[in-house]
């Protein structure tokens, strides 16, 4: 089975959507453990920041978007990357150090973007992707693309001034923007409660004028409905709208992380409210897939990441030469 | 060849007037760069010629302002970005040194970033330490940009329309002195580029190579027209391109004249001219030097407002023909 980024859809849609957002969410959570687990066997180097837990956001994000429309991405961006049909090989061979890695073993986790998906980068720079977003959706502006472009963000970006210019540009100039914070409820160790003075992040929109909304992000579906009504606003040339999705990693910042700023019972309280099963419930219930075919799909995710390290692993490495000549693009004659 | 003498505020705005007729996606955006004209009268009556989509006013947002221009870089465009002074580029260091420079190398060639950051910079205007500074070591120092110094009108415009066909970042630091100044030579007609990494010998002289950029070529080639009547021939070179530098020509140059003086109007700590120095000292060049190579930059301080404080800040023209006097006479 291979990936199809160009699904469109209400994830209870079709069986094909249910579907569909059920294997991207499984994807995200099971690229993620085998990072971890590579990580912790010493076969990667570097950092990682791992998203389990938050894999409704991108997945209900992106059954919104076409393959032209463009994101921008975190340094906890793997998740943003899968969800727009970024291929697994070359992802985990970029995390490997590999010839064959979306960035030549220049970039690591934190660089990873993808022409083909219009993935425009993961960024090692909290808020450094939100203007380039805007950016983007000028250009689509100013060429009639149609196409719209979200940024992917944290809570902790939101205190970033590459934020606030960022949204009041993609404000006053109507662009075609969604500006997708996962609150995640923490910024490295900052919480939410001691970094904001507000309730919902997404007031914050009022602020701008423009619309605000804050959604369960471990809900796919909810998800999906408040991206679906962004894109299509922006797409009508009504400008930008604030989504909070609002969730938990699972997982400390990186890996250098011990958890000393929140509880276990806080985290647990969390995994309770996980989003694959949380999903998984209302296909049951709505009959829209049944047992088996749920458990066909999570097989089928774990052989593609599974499959994914093998064929990473098994690469060539990144060499250091053409590292001078890789700096600038070639000016053509 | 036409003798259109212009200021070097014409040249550049002809170049993006060519650039603009050109390529539809090129467009400008900054602060005040509409209606108003530019800070520096830069952008003129392009917003009459082009319209507001084109001539794009910004709020005042220096980060943002490069962060879009680098997004819509990556998306087919060809944004050239105005910031009002060269010291508020420091507000906007994230979207240039960290994304706009590094996403080519970074993302192993996947995407690329054809954006030119025009910015003036440059002391004498009596608007003190944050409107002043002479900023193209914090560029140079950046793995990912070019890093462009124009010093008179004709090589403005046609660096410039280099610089907007060139697929890499490129930041341009006009001296604002320069602006309403017209240039010793015509402005050629037409859309001639200029490459971006070809140095300039501005003069040729056989006794002492002066390395030079931006207003500093100006004021030293002065000097070498007036020590000429006093029988001291001087060579100038104007490497026009910070970074890269293209360091060959003055090689050839210290191996004839024996003599090397580098001058800068920024201050001389981690100065751009380290740079040619350390590359002279590690040259075959170096052999043919009879005398020390001389340095003469900007005071390490900021730069102060009164008159009188502002000029010893920067290297005058009586410092520099007295400097080019000395090297030579004390070294034979």
């Amino acid at each position: 089975m291979t990936a199809n980024p160009l699904l469109m859809g209400h994830p209870l849609s079709s069986p094909e959507h249910a579907k569909h957002a059920l294997l991207y969410m499984y994807r995200i959570r099971k690229f993620e453990e085998a990072v971890e687990d590579l990580f912790g066997r010493g076969m990667m180097h570097g950092t990682m920041h791992l998203s389990i837990g938050q894999e409704a956001g991108p997945t209900g994000a992106c059954l919104a978007l076409q393959i032209t429309d463009q994101i921008t991405s975190t340094h906890r961006g793997h998740g943003h990357c899968i969800a727009k049909g970024a291929d697994l090989t070359r992802m985990m061979a970029e995390l490997l150090g590999k010839k064959i890695g979306y960035c030549g073993g220049r970039g690591g986790s934190m660089h990873i973007a993808d022409v083909e998906t219009g993935n425009l980068g993961a960024n090692g720079v909290v808020g450094g992707g939100i203007p380039i977003a805007a950016g983007a959706a000028l250009a689509a502006k100013m060429r009639k693309s149609g196409t719209v472009a979200v940024s992917f963000f944290g809570d902790g970006a939101m205190n970033e001034g590459a934020f606030h210019e960022a949204a009041n540009m993609a404000a006053i100039w109507n662009l075609p923007l969604i500006l997708f914070c996962e609150n995640n409820k923490y910024g490295m160790s900052s919480s939410t409660e001691k970094a904001f003075k507000l309730e919902n992040l997404a007031d914050r929109g009022k602020g701008y004028g423009i619309p605000g909304v804050t959604v369960d992000g471990n809900d796919v579906v909810a998800v999906y409905e408040a991206a679906e009504a962004a894109v299509a606003r922006a797409r009508n040339g009504e400008g930008p709208t604030l989504i909070e999705s609002v969730t938990y990693r699972w997982k400390g910042h990186s890996r250098s992380d011990k958890n000393l700023y929140r509880t276990k019972e806080e985290i647990e309280e969390w995994k309770d409210k996980d989003p694959i099963p949380n999903f998984i419930h209302k296909v049951l219930d709505k009959g829209i897939l049944n047992q088996e075919q749920i458990e066909e799909i999570q097989k089928i995710s774990t052989e593609q990441i599974m499959q994914a390290v093998k064929d990473a692993a098994a690469a060539e490495s990144a060499t250091p030469d053409g590292l001078l000549e890789a700096v600038f693009k070639a000016v053509s004659a | 060849m036409s003798d259109r003498m212009l200021t070097m505020a014409e040249a550049v705005r002809e170049a993006m007037t060519i650039a603009m007729e050109e390529r539809e996606e090129v467009f400008i955006l900054g602060e005040d760069i509409g209606i108003y004209g530019g800070a520096f009268g830069v952008t003129g009556d392009l917003y009459h010629r082009f319209g507001p989509e084109r001539v794009l006013d910004t709020p005042i947002s220096e980060l943002g302002i490069v962060g879009a221009a680098v997004g819509a870089a990556l998306s087919g465009m060809r944004p050239i970005v105005e910031i009002q002074f060269s010291d508020f580029t420091a507000q906007a260091m994230d979207q240039i040194a960290n994304q706009a420079a590094k996403i080519h190398f970074m993302l192993g060639g996947a995407l690329h970033v054809p954006l030119v950051l025009r910015t003036p910079q440059g002391s004498g205007t009596g608007a003190a330490a944050q409107h002043s500074q002479n900023l193209e070591p914090w560029f140079a120092s950046v793995p990912g940009l070019k890093v462009v110094v124009p010093s008179n009108p004709a090589d403005a415009k046609g660096l410039l329309l280099a610089a907007i066909d060139d697929p890499n970042p490129v930041i341009f630091l006009e001296h604002k002195l320069l602006y309403k100044i017209p240039g010793r030579d015509p402005v050629p007609e037409g859309a001639t580029r200029i490459p971006l990494g070809v140095s300039k010998v501005v003069r040729t002289g056989k006794d002492l190579t002066i390395v030079a950029t931006g207003i500093m070529v100006n004021k030293s080639f002065e000097v070498a027209e007036k020590l000429a009547a006093e029988g001291i021939s001087i060579e100038l070179i104007d490497p026009r391109t910070i970074s890269p530098l293209d360091a060959a020509p003055i090689f050839e140059s210290v191996e004839k004249t024996g003599r090397l003086m580098v001058v800068q109007e920024g201050p001389s700590h981690a100065g751009y001219i380290n740079e040619v120095i350390a590359q002279v000292s590690g040259s075959a060049s170096f052999g043919n030097l009879i005398a020390p190579i001389k340095r003469l930059a900007g005071m390490n301080i900021p730069i102060p407002y009164a008159p009188q404080l502002e000029k010893v800040a920067v290297p005058q023209i009586a410092d520099i023909e007295a400097a080019a006097r000395e090297i030579v006479k004390n070294w034979r």
